[in-house]
C-alpha cells in the first residue's frame, strides 16, 4: 500500500466515524403524496379487507389498505371505498361475482394474512378475480416477517399492477432525496431514503453544508453523493445498512455528479482539477484507477450510463449551450451530440431498457422534463412546471420522479412516461429535491 | 492591462468613500444586469476635487477590499467592468502579502440543472482566479469551490433574487 493510499484509508475511516454519529435517524419531515392528474378512465377494483385468524389482538398490518393506496396513487385504478362493500370474502371461492359487478367493479382482490409457524412470521395469501368472467387471474402466497410486512404488502400491489397493466409494479421500491431545512446561511441539508409511498423516511446523512447528487448503487445497498462538508466538494459512498461511508474522490476542484456503472464496480463522476475544466471520468471503486472519458474545454458533466455499460451520456456546453452528448467507452471513440431540439438540454437519464432519454429542457422560458426517443430522436415535454429538474426513472421505466417548485417550495413530483398520470410529493416542512428512484429489490 | 486596471481604480467612486462597509455586511448587487455602470456618472469627477488625498485613497482602497462579492450576468462568467477595481484591490493586497490566502466561492441562480450549475459557478470562480493571477497573485494563494445553486444568497424566484445569487464570493482564509 502506498503512502497516499494509506492516507486515503485513514481519511475514509475518520469521516466514516463522523458520519455514524448522525446517520440513520428517523427523519422529522413526513411526506404526503397526492395525485394531481390521473388517467381519465381508471380501472374500478375492490380490495376487500384481508382476513386475520390471529389470536391475541388485531392484524399487525392492514394489507388491503396498503394495496388500495398504492393502486389509487398510481392514477390508473379507482379502488372501491370499504363502506360501499356489501360482502367481505377472504378467498376467491367466496366471491359472488354478480354482486361485485352490480357494484361496478371490474376486479376484486381478496386475501388473508396468516401467522406463520414461528413468532413474527407471516404469509399473505391473496387472489385477483375478474368479475366480468369469474376467472381467477392470480393466486399467490407472499411470505413476510414483522419488519417486512409493509414491503410484502407493496409486493402484492406490484403483482396486481403488473397483471392488470402489463407494467411491472414499482411499489416496493424506495426513493432517496435531499431535504433542506431553514434559510441560508443556517440551512440544514439531509439525505433521506423513504419508501416509494413516502412512508418510513430515514436520514442517511446530514450536514450544515450542501449535499447533492445522490445515486443508488445497482444493488440498492449503497448511495453515492456529493457533500460540501469542510467547504470543499467530495464524493462519498455510504452503505445504507451500516451507515459506514467512504470518501472516494476529494481531488482539487469539483468532485461531482456520481453515477454507478450497471455492474456497480465503477463510478462515473465529474472532476475539474485545479484549472476548473470540468470533464467526465470513470473511477474504479476497487482499484481506484481513474480514466478520463471526455476531453474538452467546455463544461462536461452529469454522466449517465447506458444500461449495457458501454457508453456514457453527459451534458456539455461545447456548442455554446448545454446539450446532451454520448460517448462510447471503447478506445478512441469520439463524443456524438444527441439532443438537437431547443437551446438548453441537460442532466440526461437513460430509461432501464435503453430506448429513451429523460432530461431537463428549456421550454418557452421554463425548465421542464422532456423525454427523447433514442431511436426516432423525437422529443416530448412531459411536465408543466417552471423549474422542473433532476429526472429519475422508476426501475420499471413507466414513471419518472423529478424535483419541482410549488409556491416557492421544493417538492417532488412524478409523471408517467406517457404523460397521463401526475403525482406530487411534498414534505410537511422545508424543501425537498433531487429525488432518485431505487432499483427493484432483489426478489 | 495592469496599468488600465490601476487607472480605473484611481478614477473610482466617491460614493464608496463616504460609507465604507463593515466586513460582515453583504454588498447589495448592482441594479443593472447587463454589465452597465453602477456608479453615477458624476461620481468619477469627484476624485479630482481636493478629496483625493492619501487618507481618502486609503479609505477608497479599504472600501474596495470590503467589497467581497463579484456579480455576474445570466449564464455568463465574464467579469463586468464595474468589478475590475474591486478585483484589482484584492489582487494588490494578496500580491503584497503572499501568506494571505483566498477561497473563491462560485454560485449561480436556481435555473437549470444542478450539476451543470456547479460547472457554471466554477467557471465564474476561475474567471476571478485568472484575473487575480494576471495581477500578480500567486497560484498557491487561491483555491476555488463551486456551490452551483446550492447556497443562494437570497431566496426568491425573480430576476432581482437571481441577480444577487449569480456571484463569486472572495473569502479570506487567514
Amino acid at each position: 500500500m502506498t503512502g497516499t493510499e494509506q492516507l486515503k484509508r485513514m481519511l475514509a475511516t475518520a469521516t466514516a466515524g463522523a458520519a455514524l454519529l448522525f446517520a440513520q435517524g428517523p427523519a422529522r419531515a413526513e411526506l404526503t403524496v397526492e395525485i394531481t392528474e390521473g388517467v381519465t378512465d381508471p380501472i374500478p377494483i375492490a380490495i376487500v379487507p384481508f382476513g386475520w385468524p390471529g389470536i391475541g389482538g388485531p392484524a399487525p398490518i392492514d394489507v388491503a389498505d396498503v394495496v388500495a393506496s398504492d393502486l389509487q396513487r398510481s392514477g390508473r385504478f379507482r379502488p372501491m371505498a370499504r363502506s360501499d362493500m356489501v360482502d367481505l370474502p377472504t378467498q376467491a371461492s367466496d366471491v359472488v361475482v354478480d354482486d361485485w359487478r352490480l357494484l361496478r367493479n371490474d376486479f376484486v382482490v381478496v386475501g388473508q394474512l396468516q401467522p406463520g409457524a414461528n413468532q413474527g412470521e407471516y404469509t399473505i395469501k391473496y387472489a385477483l378475480v375478474n368479475v366480468l368472467n369469474g376467472q381467477k387471474m392470480l393466486e399467490y402466497s407472499q411470505p413476510a416477517s414483522t419488519p417486512t410486512l409493509r414491503a410484502a404488502s407493496h409486493r402484492v400491489s406490484d403483482k396486481i399492477f403488473e397483471k392488470l397493466t402489463g407494467i411491472p409494479g414499482a411499489f416496493s421500491t424506495r426513493i432517496a432525496y435531499v431535504s433542506v431545512l431553514g434559510q441560508p446561511p443556517n440551512s440544514r441539508y439531509q439525505l433521506i431514503v423513504a419508501d416509494a409511498d413516502g412512508m418510513n423516511p430515514h436520514v442517511v446523512t446530514q450536514s450544515s453544508e450542501p449535499i447533492m447528487s445522490p445515486a443508488w448503487s445497482p444493488d440498492g445497498q449503497n448511495l453515492a453523493y456529493v457533500s460540501f462538508e469542510g467547504r470543499m466538494a467530495a464524493v462519498y459512498v455510504q452503505i445504507l445498512r451500516s451507515g459506514e461511508r467512504r470518501r472516494v474522490s476529494a481531488r482539487a476542484g469539483i468532485n461531482g455528479a456520481p453515477a454507478w456503472s450497471p455492474d456497480g464496480k465503477r463510478l462515473a463522476l465529474t472532476l475539474s482539477h485545479k484549472d476548473g475544466n470540468l470533464d467526465v471520468y470513470v473511477l474504479g471503486l476497487n482499484d481506484q484507477v481513474l480514466t478520463r472519458v471526455t476531453e474538452d474545454n467546455a463544461i462536461d458533466t452529469e454522466p449517465a450510463w447506458s444500461p449495457d455499460g458501454k457508453s456514457i451520456y453527459f451534458t456539455s456546453d461545447r456548442s455554446g449551450a448545454p446539450q446532451i452528448y454520448r460517448v462510447g467507452l471503447g478506445a478512441g471513440e469520439r463524443a456524438q451530440r444527441v439532443s438537437f431540439e431547443g437551446s438548453y438540454n441537460a442532466r440526461p437519464r437513460v430509461s432501464p431498457d435503453g430506448t429513451q432519454l429523460a432530461m431537463v429542457t428549456l421550454d418557452r422560458g421554463a425548465y421542464r422534463i422532456a423525454l427523447m426517443n433514442l431511436k426516432s430522436n423525437s422529443t416530448r415535454i412531459l411536465t408543466q412546471g417552471n423549474l422542473d429538474e433532476s429526472p429519475s426513472f422508476a426501475p420499471n421505466g413507466a414513471v419518472l420522479i423529478y424535483g419541482a417548485q410549488d409556491k416557492g417550495r421544493g417538492v417532488l413530483a412524478t409523471v408517467s412516461v406517457d404523460g397521463s398520470v401526475h403525482q406530487r410529493i411534498a414534505a410537511d416542512q422545508g424543501d425537498i429535491r433531487e429525488p432518485i428512484w431505487s432499483p427493484l429489490p432483489a426478489s | 492591462m495592469r496599468n488600465a486596471l490601476l487607472l480605473t481604480m484611481l478614477s473610482a467612486t466617491m460614493l464608496l468613500v463616504g460609507c465604507p462597509k463593515r466586513d460582515q455586511v453583504k454588498e447589495a448587487p448592482p441594479a443593472t444586469t447587463e454589465g452597465g455602470a453602477t456608479t453615477t456618472p458624476g461620481a468619477e469627477s469627484g476624485v479630482g476635487t481636493g478629496r483625493a488625498g492619501g487618507e481618502d485613497a486609503a479609505a477608497l482602497e479599504q472600501a474596495r477590499l470590503n467589497q467581497r462579492i463579484i456579480y455576474f450576468d445570466f449564464d455568463n462568467a465574464d467579469i463586468r467592468p464595474e468589478f475590475r477595481d474591486t478585483i484589482a484591490a484584492h489582487a494588490k493586497r494578496l500580491a503584497g502579502n503572499t501568506s494571505l490566502k483566498v477561497r473563491l466561492e462560485g454560485h449561480t441562480d436556481e435555473r437549470g440543472s444542478r450539476e451543470y450549475n456547479v460547472g457554471l459557478g466554477e467557471r465564474r470562480a476561475q474567471s476571478v482566479r485568472r484575473a487575480l493571477m494576471l495581477l500578480g497573485v500567486g497560484e498557491a494563494q487561491i483555491t476555488t469551490v463551486s456551490y452551483g445553486e446550492e447556497r443562494p444568497a437570497v431566496q426568491g424566484d425573480d430576476e432581482a433574487a437571481w441577480a444577487k445569487n449569480r456571484r463569486v464570493e472572495i473569502v479570506y482564509a487567514n
